[in-house]
């Protein structure tokens, strides 16, 4: 009987699926598609972390070589969700720009849209974010907007017609994992009902596990996979954790106490009416 | 003719971008455009001409985070 109960309440886990602009994954593992040691590597970590939506980039192709051909071919043969990015636009008209070009190319309405404000923390110009994101929306686009916890962005970013949001878990490429859990707390309170995605700053499966422990949609994370001993490996410990975190979530955590609380009864307890010798 | 592609000088004949894109062997592969920092659909590069000095972009696939 108790082991029925709990398959069932376990079989409900199998229902729970991320939607984004109406389309429903059963993945709530995002990856990148960069700096992996090959081509081999990138595909088989794909597969272990069991993504369904990558991240891709458009770049300068050199002297009509042909490797954005390869792993565009590549990529196609994983059969994921692609989310072209604007990655490194310093200010609005380049990423509109780079973001009609991808929607040309990937054939998807779907951007991640950056627009990087500061050269050190790498950290996005909301300002420029929130024009961008009206100027693609207004075009058809369906915005994933790389932003900060700030809770005015984002209010204007839905504003500008967004649906999802990705909040930065610490600066692109530090691995320093959630920089600022109150903030990102506050985020998640405040849109209950909106998808966020947090991005970038991940650099081990606990800080995936404690993003989704925190009650986020997904999480999206390149270098900390990419750039592990064992990227394949590396992708199944993420895909592991956010699972982990999200049943974790689901399943209503505890509240932290400040004060220990015995975990075994006190009563009954032997020698309990003995002094203390 | 004297344009900037992916930010290299050249030397070209073309006319067009389309031209352009046959010239430099571009022609069937999975690539977006730009003209002068604007977006050029591929419908639209046989009647983009080109004129001297202009900025060409011509972007592809590539890995990203």
């Amino acid at each position: 009987m108790a082991a029925d109960l709990a398959a069932d309440s376990i079989a409900d886990l199998g229902g729970d699926r991320l939607t984004l602009y109406g389309a429903e994954f059963s993945s709530r593992l995002l990856a990148g598609t960069a700096q992996y040691p090959s081509p081999a590597i990138l595909s088989r970590a794909i597969v272990a972390a069991k993504a369904e939506i990558v991240t891709v980039s458009l770049r300068r192709e050199s002297g009509g070589g042909r490797a954005g051909e390869r792993f565009w071919a590549l990529i196609r043969d994983l059969g994921v969700r692609v989310l072209p990015n604007t990655a490194g636009c310093r200010s609005v008209r380049e990423a509109v720009t780079t973001a009609q070009m991808a929607r040309e190319v990937f054939d998807t309405p779907w951007v991640k849209l950056e627009v990087i404000g500061e050269e050190d923390s790498l950290q996005p110009d909301v300002f420029g974010l929130v024009e961008a994101a009206s100027i693609l929306t207004r075009e058809g686009f369906q915005v994933f907007p790389y932003t900060t916890e700030d809770l005015v962005a984002a209010e204007k970013l839905l504003g500008a017609g967004c649906e999802v949001l990705m909040p930065w878990g610490s600066p692109i490429g530090s691995g320093r994992g959630l920089n600022n859990p109150y903030g990102l707390k506050s985020l998640r309170a405040h849109f209950p009902n909106v998808p966020l995605i947090i991005d970038a700053g991940i650099g081990a499966p606990s800080h995936a596990a404690a993003a989704m422990e925190l009650g986020f949609d997904a999480v999206l994370t390149n270098t900390a996979i990419a750039k592990a001993g064992d990227p394949v490996i590396m992708a199944r410990a993420f895909a592991l954790a956010v699972e982990a975190g999200r049943i974790g979530y689901r399943a209503d955590l505890m509240q932290a106490r400040d004060m220990a609380a015995p975990s075994t009864p006190v009563i009954g307890r032997a020698f309990s009416d003995l002094a203390r010798a | 003719m004297h344009i900037h592609v992916n930010g290299k000088a050249l030397d070209v004949a073309a006319a067009t971008l389309a031209a352009l894109l046959h010239e430099l062997e571009y022609e069937d592969c999975a690539v977006a455009t730009a003209l002068n920092r604007n977006f050029v659909r591929r419908r639209d590069r046989g009647k983009t001409p080109l004129k001297e000095g202009d900025a060409v972009e011509i972007l592809a696939p590539r890995q990203g985070g």
